[in-house]
């Protein structure tokens, strides 16, 4: 007896030593992002395809909502045991990691891989912390986009893409009439920031967002248009129902793709829903900006890569690095997930309309960032609070919603 | 004389851990968080002193100010509500009902459960459009309403039944365990007097619990101050800041909003309002017994 405990623990034993010895020369990655809906879990999934394809190992660490992905990352890098990869926006919101020395650089990577040159130059700028390049950025996003259920226009009788916000509440109007619930609202505090900056966009223009959210300008100008923008959301109230507080975005896409509401405010990731449903695009579903939009707001995800000491995980971080970045990958994660590709490069005519769309905006320079990549995470955090506010007290006007709006930036 | 030395030296040796425990786990974070508190602190702590600035702009913040009032309203409701029914329970289990022991189980049943859970159940009964009012409705009364969990104003009650739901079977669990320990002669002799039940539970009853209701107070009390995860499940702290509370506000700005120095300023003020309104209460006590004491 004593002997077979014996046995069975060097076998044991045996075991670890071998797969322990097995994997240290294997690239290895523990990547934590909060990709957990249907379409981002598949467009993540084709990054780890190839990344095992290459012979990494893949350890998937997702945790669902972006604050509580942030949380526990934050927790583990505290802990001295981080990741070896953390999907992260680009933009502000490093900055401090990277400036304590937390992050490591993957500026070879992007040397060789000739970064510069492939990506526009912009997102090339904000993927630099002091001259070296610290994220593999896998995927702009769009902001800007209304998503509409063509069933439903055809029942309510909308026949063309509303052109302006008149156009747009008539349609509205139109879809109420025919007992359909007009906007599927996603009433968390992020989704109703979005809603507020697309509005803001098409009220001010490209220089007068900028001037607003870089500039900090709160002249009479800037001051109209952020009134112009509460008056346009807040009339939007009347049109969404009941049950939206604290809605997850995927829940009022769901409503969109069974057509049970009209119209869906997000960014194109909401696209990826579509897909993973088998809707088609033209067919079930169609897509435009907001309505008098001079442009697109957009927000762009990578992979950040903290300082790891494993020799393994090192590795691993270059592997990935290098993955992400790959024209294919590139173009089959954004199929999957709804984004950009974020190199120039790529084969675009895969893409759909949207996409190409996005694309076209992008490289015209038609874009303003989100909050997320020029405001401090406590700036952004109290844009939030001032939105959701705002949405929620209908005996707000938009005068002192202005002033409040304005306050966020002290 | 040797014996007698070496008995408190071992006891002082096993209470070692728990001494280093205290001062270093318990005072040491406290002191830490009072530190940072008065640092302009970011992601991470900073030792760059800002004196009373992060508490200035604390009560300048609007949703930490409806935070706080929040918590009082959550606080007061939630243990009131928890007390009155946990005892109306455990007086109703008290008079030997047949199946005690199935309801007992029932009624502590919601106590086991996390507060997530308790969060996500209560969120989805009560959201309108399809909990509570949307079935209602389904069952034919259309104009019927129940809309308080999207209702700024009414939304911290809607919390308050979840809390009250989840917490009330402690406090009947403890409340029966006083009553059983009453003697049966004070009921008989009620009852020769021909007091009515009633009566017996408000004016006998009651007032001999006060040590068992009041221990349930203190721990409901204490859940108070962290409640977080409840707020998290059922509405997030919305609509607006109708339900935001001071643990939800701490861990946002520490985590989310990466501001460790307003957090840290948030989570001392927290401490500083628990001790305030415990330290007269321990004070009230102590002269009690100090008085008894003289007797």
């Amino acid at each position: 007896m004593k002997n077979t405990v014996k046995l069975l623990l060097m076998g044991a034993a045996l075991v670890t030593a071998s797969t322990s010895a097995h994997a240290e020369d294997k690239p290895q990655a523990e990547v934590m992002t909060s990709w957990t809906s249907g379409s981002e879990a598949a467009a993540l999934g084709v990054v780890k395809q190839e990344f095992e394809k290459r012979g990494g190992t893949w350890k998937d660490s997702s945790i669902a909502g972006f604050g509580a992905a942030d949380a526990a990352f934050q927790n583990r890098l505290v802990a001295g045991d981080p990741p070896t990869a953390k999907q992260a926006v680009l933009g502000l919101a490093n900055t401090d990691f990277v400036s304590q020395g937390l992050m490591n650089p993957i500026d070879d990577v992007a040397k060789t891989g000739k970064w510069a040159d492939v990506l526009p130059k912009s997102i090339y700028d904000l993927i630099s912390y002091n001259g070296k390049v610290y994220l593999s950025p896998t995927g702009a996003h769009g902001e800007s986009w209304v998503f509409y259920s063509k069933d439903a226009f055809a029942k309510a009788g909308v026949g063309d893409e509303p052109k302006s916000w008149d156009e747009f509440f008539v349609a509205l109007d139109k879809l109420k009439a025919a007992g359909i619930q007009p906007v599927a609202w996603g009433g968390q505090s992020w989704q109703e920031s979005k809603v507020f900056n697309m509005i803001l966009l098409t009220q001010v223009g490209i220089d007068g967002f900028l001037k607003i959210y870089v500039d900090k300008d709160k002249g009479d100008v800037s001051t109209a248009g952020v009134k112009k923008t509460l008056d346009i959301l807040g009339k939007l109230r009347a049109y969404v129902d009941e049950g939206a507080a604290g809605r997850n975005w995927n829940d009022a896409t769901a409503m969109v793709i069974t057509g049970k509401a009209g119209v869906q405010f997000m960014g194109d990731w909401a696209k990826g829903e579509f897909v993973a449903a088998g809707k088609e695009l033209g067919k079930d579903y169609g897509c435009m900006l907001v309505p008098q939009s001079p442009g697109m707001v957009y927000v762009a995800d990578s992979f950040s890569f903290p300082k790891i000491a494993d020799a393994a995980a090192q590795k691993g971080q270059v592997l990935l690095a290098e993955v992400a970045m790959d024209p294919a990958v590139q173009v089959e994660f954004s199929l999957k997930k709804g984004s950009v590709p974020m190199r120039t490069d790529v084969d675009k005519s895969k893409l759909d309309v949207c996409a190409q769309k996005g694309l076209e905006l992008m490289t015209a320079g038609k874009i303003v960032p989100d909050q997320a990549l020029i405001l401090s995470p406590q700036q952004a955090g109290a844009l939030n609070d001032f939105v959701d506010e705002f949405w929620t007290n209908p005996s707000e006007d938009s005068a002192s919603g202005a002033e409040k709006f304005f306050a966020i930036f002290e | 004389m040797q014996a007698k030395r070496r008995r408190p030296l071992a006891a002082t040796f096993a209470l070692l851990p728990t001494w280093i425990a205290a001062i270093f786990v318990y005072i040491g974070t406290m002191v830490w968080s009072v530190r940072l508190s008065f640092t302009d602190s970011t992601i991470f702590p900073s030792s760059n002193y800002v004196g009373f600035a992060q508490y200035a702009k604390l009560f300048r913040t609007s949703r930490w100010l409806a935070s706080l009032e929040n918590v009082l309203i959550f606080g007061v409701l939630y243990v009131a509500g928890c007390l009155a029914l946990g005892f109306v329970l455990a007086a109703a289990l008290d008079r030997k009902v047949r199946f005690e022991s199935v309801f007992r189980t029932i009624f502590l049943y919601p106590y086991a459960m996390s507060f997530v859970v308790t969060g996500l159940i209560w969120q989805w009964m009560l959201n309108p459009t399809f909990g509570i009012q949307a079935t209602v409705r389904a069952l034919g009364w259309q104009s019927f309403v129940f809309d308080w969990i999207v209702n700024r104003d009414m939304a911290i009650y809607t919390v308050v039944f979840a809390g009250v739901w989840q917490g009330a079977g402690l406090v009947m669990v403890i409340a029966l365990s006083g009553m059983r320990g009453i003697g049966e002669e004070q009921w008989k002799a009620a009852q020769i007097d021909g007091i009515p039940v009633w009566r017996i539970y408000t004016s006998i009853i009651l007032p001999q619990l006060g040590p068992a209701l009041a221990a349930s107070g203190m721990l409901l009390s204490m859940g108070v101050i962290k409640t977080y995860d409840l707020i998290v499940a059922q509405t997030g702290g919305g609509p607006g800041y109708s339900t935001e509370v001071p643990a939800k506000f701490i861990m946002d700005n520490l985590f989310e909003r990466q501001n460790l120095g307003l957090a840290s300023a948030g989570a001392t003020v927290l401490v500083l309002s628990v001790v305030m309104a415990v330290a007269p209460f321990r004070y009230a006590l102590a002269m009690r017994a100090r008085r008894r004491g003289a007797h």
